[in-house]
């Protein structure tokens, strides 16, 4: 709520929570500010941290490797490609035609549209090849060839262009609409299905895949559902909240140097509230100056954060992984 | 067996008993361990067949073949973060439900394990807080706490001093003797596994026998698994001696 009440426009808490009450308040103008545009931001917020969160997560108990994020795979970089594209790239070919294309909804589509094709082709590798570390690499790479295209195509782009561009790079929760919202919430929610799913085999996971194997886990399988899960976790909060750097990484550290486990049906759920908190306090900072300017949320996430995660190992001295 | 491209040793049949326990040996890069996973179902098998009671392994789901056959294997574990308690309890998967939630049946096996390994004292302990030979046996209680007929363990003693070589393979026999459990493992302790194993299987890439340890040693097997001229066996003392 405190989030809520924090915005370009200033209003005062007592008057959020009126109309998040239903309340009548003077000015109708802060009601539809808040209920369609920070109700939803907050919500965004809430989503996107949890799914990033978790993401991060299942990468780190996959590959077994501190430093993976939701992003190792190229999903990031396919839906970078695809926002470029879209940019940029169509203005390349089409001319002014572009101007009137590109709003906040094709923009979703076409990263959507970037990650998914790196996230097949990467499961399309993934059936050819047995080692997970290649997997790791494999997707890397493909985040290079994309991150290539990209510059390509900004070395070409007029600079009206290409700070549209960036500033899809920055990262936003704001301007989702409530269906929009709902269907984003949906992926979301399917993609802690599936991770739920998994949890029994990410525990697996963390004796080795050998030791995972032995025990039953049905190795093939639950790669590809924690590959999926973290696809459409990771694909639609790029589609919709522009690629949100760190929380990935930095929540399932976080967590683990607060709760001290390895086993994920506490982790998971962990997670997940850890990661809608970082970020919504992380966006709260954005929206802190009280000005029309509100910061990326990109900078905040790593500014922010990162101290925080280096305060947390140097003062346990050791990485809990 | 071996890899899709690479034969790594072939013409190899051997079948153990109930409550019989049995170690391979052979030289350095002979397939000990590549003959051990293909056992434990970790890698395919190129030909021939492994079976169970008769049971051909390859047709064994995964969550079945996991509650007959369980593995002890030379790599680390992947998080050193595991209490000893949390990783023991982790061979109790194939029985837990979707969640992996331990049942009171569950948690008293756990404990039988661990009683079994001496590891009571070292329920809460996290495995970098370890020491090779404690790691290795909480590996074991692992094992054992998955409850299956078989246990197979890849080169069980390395990395440890003496004494405790000797603690963990009486400790292996006493586990097969007393719980009739199947153990088989890779082991270069040659002369320790002559005095407690029940059979043995010496990988040499040609005939590579299986009997008795007396037996082979009758049959002078042993005297033929390294070059006579750096070590050589005693077949009085079941011991080997090097050649100065």
């Amino acid at each position: 709520m405190v989030n809520i009440s924090l915005g370009s426009v200033a209003i005062s808490f007592s008057d959020t929570l009126k109309t998040l009450f239903g309340l009548k308040i003077d000015n109708p103008s802060w009601e539809y500010i808040i209920w369609n545009y920070r109700v939803p931001k907050a919500f965004t917020a809430v989503l996107a941290g949890a799914g990033l969160g978790l993401s991060g997560l299942l990468m780190q108990t996959l590959f077994r490797n501190p430093l993976a994020g939701p992003f190792v795979l190229g999903i990031s970089s396919g839906a970078s490609l695809g926002a470029a594209i879209l940019i940029m790239g169509i203005t390349l070919f089409a001319g002014v035609l572009s101007a009137t294309f590109i709003n906040d909804v094709s923009l979703a589509i076409a990263s959507s549209l970037g990650s998914f094709l790196v996230l097949f082709l990467v499961i399309g590798v993934a059936t050819r090849v047995k080692d997970t570390m290649a997997l790791l690499i494999i997707g890397l790479m493909f985040g290079s060839i994309t991150t290539a295209v990209v510059s390509v195509l900004s070395y070409f782009a007029d600079s009206e262009k290409l700070q549209q561009y960036v500033f899809w790079t920055f990262g936003s929760m704001g301007g989702l609409s409530w269906p929009q919202l709902g269907i984003f919430s949906a992926m979301i929610l399917v993609g802690i299905l599936l991770s739920i799913s998994t949890i029994k085999s990410l525990n697996g996971y963390l004796l080795g895949e050998n030791y995972a194997q032995s025990l039953g886990v049905n190795l093939k399988t639950s790669r590809y559902l924690i590959i999926i899960a973290t696809g459409i976790l990771a694909g639609s909060i790029t589609a919709f909240a522009g690629p949100i750097a760190f929380i990935g990484l930095a929540v399932p550290h976080l967590t683990r140097q607060i709760f001290d486990t390895t086993d994920h049906k506490i982790l998971v759920p962990a997670v997940l509230i850890y990661g809608s908190c970082i970020l919504l306090i992380c966006d709260m900072i954005a929206q802190l100056p009280g000005q029309a300017a509100v910061l990326p949320i990109n900078a905040i996430t790593s500014i922010m954060g990162a101290p925080v995660v280096i305060w947390l190992l140097v003062r346990k001295r050791k990485m809990i992984f | 067996m071996g890899y899709p491209n690479k034969l790594v040793c072939k013409n190899i049949s051997f079948s153990v008993g109930i409550g019989k326990c049995t170690a391979i040996v052979g030289v350095n890069g002979i397939g000990k361990s590549t003959l051990l996973r293909t056992l434990g179902k970790l890698q395919p098998l190129l030909g021939g067949s492994i079976c169970i009671d008769g049971t051909s392994i390859g047709e064994m789901k995964p969550h079945q073949f996991a509650k007959r056959t369980s593995v002890v294997l030379t790599e680390p574990v992947a998080s050193k973060n595991l209490t000893v308690q949390e990783l023991v309890a982790l061979g109790r998967q194939p029985y837990t439900n979707w969640l992996g939630n331990l049942t009171p049946y569950d948690r008293k096996k756990v404990g039988e394990a661990l009683d079994v390994l001496e590891l009571n004292d070292l329920g809460d302990k996290k495995c970098f807080e370890l020491s090779d030979g404690q790691l290795q046996r909480v590996l074991i209680a692992r094992a054992l706490a998955q409850d299956t007929d078989i246990i197979l363990l890849d080169e069980p003693t390395t990395h440890l001093d003496l004494f405790h070589k000797v603690k963990i393979l009486k400790l292996l026999k006493s586990i097969a003797h007393h719980t009739n459990k199947t153990l088989v493992f890779t082991t270069h302790e040659i002369e320790m596994a002559i005095q407690l194993c029940d059979t043995m299987l010496i990988l040499d890439g040609n005939e590579n026998r299986f009997d008795q340890p007396c037996k082979l040693i009758e049959n002078k097997a042993f005297e033929r698994l390294f070059p006579t001229e750096t070590v050589q066996f005693d077949a009085a003392t079941g011991t080997f001696r090097i050649q100065k």
